[in-house]
């Protein structure tokens, strides 16, 4: 039983690129079922344009099933559009009324620079990772399953952090720009788990001062939690202000003896 | 499209065994937005402990002006003979002015990094799900309580704008004179604007602690399933008391209580 939806107005952002103006632009969704995502809607739309022969509307996508993190649209104010826990690829029209104007833009932070239309640059978060969302393992032969003890609760609190697709939402979704639920994330899943131990310190210490580089400040609006398409907690940014406190006295005697 | 990002801290070490000549340790904390949160907080804690002990003190004034007074007398001679008269309290006064300059230091350069965080801002409205009255208007909030700061202590501490403070009285029973601080309280809210001010200021403290009591323990990384539910309320109990506690001395004042 789908139903359909009729007369959506979509205010589009569209820019030619980094350093160019960019302005809304209006485009009529005559009719279209309640069933579709709203990437698919986007997809329609796109269509419509190349038959005109005007340019497709750029936008982020990939997997479409809400596990890659690629898709980004700041949907009528709110980071990956109105229903709670979900990505934008996973957001159906039946969130949306026939008549509604829906506007549509891209993630704005200056670590997000915008490359066209909907689509930003979001390779900060790679430096971050870069800089300690790692653990050290052994090469060779594979290792038994469960050779390391791990008590459910920690296992289940890692994988609710690890959980994080590194869309950016809680990037977009801030007041101030901070990246905050990402880089506590990324230290909450490794830091709570035995095999980031070796690293724990080191980890806080160099994730968050690479966070610090790029991205603005936490303060504890709680906006992130809610726009996260996998409802990580905030829960997570306290965990890394404790590692990263903990990790500027450890590191510190660490470097007293060398 | 690969995007060159220009280190502006310097290269981060990605271990502790680096040797690398490092700033001194609570200037290297402070230069991360962290450790300014971390600063913040304890500044925080600190003018919180000074507000609710401030009230607390003053609750004094419906014990009469004997009471009142002697209270200030006693702290303006903490400690004495041990230390000379006025010392401790100016020792204090220091730090509260440390704390104060920290904590707006702390958050002007915090300010000013979010400003850089998001230069282009939203071309559409902004539809907030949990950022609230108070988180949104901490700067606000936080700029009137510095205004009502100078205000309150050129009125009732350097008596710049009352004429009752440094006035001396003698009670029944007292050997010296004492400074007739219950006076300059009643003289200052016999003055409906700045008995409204202070009301004002004192509903935007609250408010501004209502998010900052809070926040506190976030910043610190005090996160506890076990306490987790108790954090909000402490902050709602502690704006409303210090809150309730302050707004009632200009009220009592011009309902006639005290005076």
């Amino acid at each position: 039983m789908s139903n359909h939806l009729k007369n959506i107005t979509l205010r589009i952002w569209r820019q030619a690129g980094p350093n160019v103006k960019g302005n809304f632009e209006n485009h009529v969704i005559d009719e279209i079922t309640d069933e579709a995502s709203f990437l698919e809607m986007l997809d329609i739309l796109n269509d419509k344009l190349v038959h005109e022969g005007k340019e497709a509307v750029v936008f982020d996508h990939d997997c479409r099933e809400g596990i890659c993190g690629t898709c980004s649209l700041m949907i009528d104010g709110q980071a990956h559009g109105p229903q709670r826990g979900t990505a934008t690829c996973q957001l159906h029209m039946r969130q949306f009324k026939s008549n509604d104007t829906i506007t549509v833009e891209p993630w704005r932070a200056s670590a997000f620079p915008l490359i066209k239309d909907l689509m930003v640059d979001r390779s900060a978060f790679d430096r971050i990772i870069e800089s300690g969302g790692y653990i050290t393992a052994d090469t060779g032969g594979a290792p038994d399953a469960n050779l390391i003890p791990i008590p459910k609760v920690i296992a289940d609190a890692a994988m609710d952090s690890a959980e994080c697709i590194g869309c950016g939402a809680c990037v977009a979704a801030c007041p101030n720009g901070a990246a905050n639920l990402f880089t506590g994330a990324k230290i909450a899943h490794l830091n709570r788990l035995p095999q980031g131990q070796a690293e724990r310190y080191s980890r806080a210490e160099a994730m968050v001062e690479t966070m610090d580089e790029h991205f603005g400040s936490c303060t504890n609006h709680g906006e992130c939690e809610a726009a996260c398409p996998k409802e990580i907690s905030i829960d997570v940014i306290a965990l890394m202000h404790k590692d990263y406190r903990k990790a500027k006295f450890s590191n510190r005697k660490d470097l007293a003896r060398g | 499209m690969a995007q060159i990002v220009t280190s502006q801290r310097g290269p981060v070490t990605g271990t502790a065994t680096a040797k690398k000549k490092r700033r001194p340790f609570l200037l290297d904390l402070y230069s991360t937005a962290v450790g300014k949160k971390y600063v913040m907080g304890a500044t925080g804690i600190a003018m919180m402990g000074f507000v609710l002990f401030h009230m607390i003190g003053n609750l004094k004034m419906y014990a009469g002006a004997a009471d009142l007074d002697h209270y200030a007398h006693f702290l303006q001679t903490l400690l004495y003979p041990l230390a000379p008269k006025g010392w401790v309290l100016w020792i204090l006064r220091g730090g509260l002015i440390s704390m104060l300059f920290l904590h707006l230091h702390a958050a002007y350069s915090l300010t000013v990094m979010n400003r850089h965080a998001r230069p282009v801002k939203y071309q559409s409205k902004r539809d907030y799900q949990i950022a609230n009255f108070a988180s949104r208007t901490m700067r606000m909030s936080g700029l009137v309580i510095l205004a009502f700061i100078v205000w309150h202590l050129a009125d009732l501490t350097f008596g710049v704008v009352n004429s009752q403070v440094g006035e001396m009285v003698a009670h029944s029973g007292d050997e010296e004179s004492v400074k007739a601080v219950y006076a300059s309280v009643v003289h200052s809210f016999s003055r409906t604007p700045v008995a409204l001010f202070y009301v004002f200021a004192n509903v935007l403290l609250g408010i501004h602690l209502f998010h900052g009591a809070w926040s506190i323990f976030q910043s610190f990384g005090w996160n506890n399933p076990r306490f987790n539910t108790w954090r909000r309320a402490f902050a709602t109990g502690f704006a409303a008391l210090v809150v309730v506690g302050n707004v009632s001395f200009p009220i009592a004042v011009m309902a006639g209580v005290v005076g």
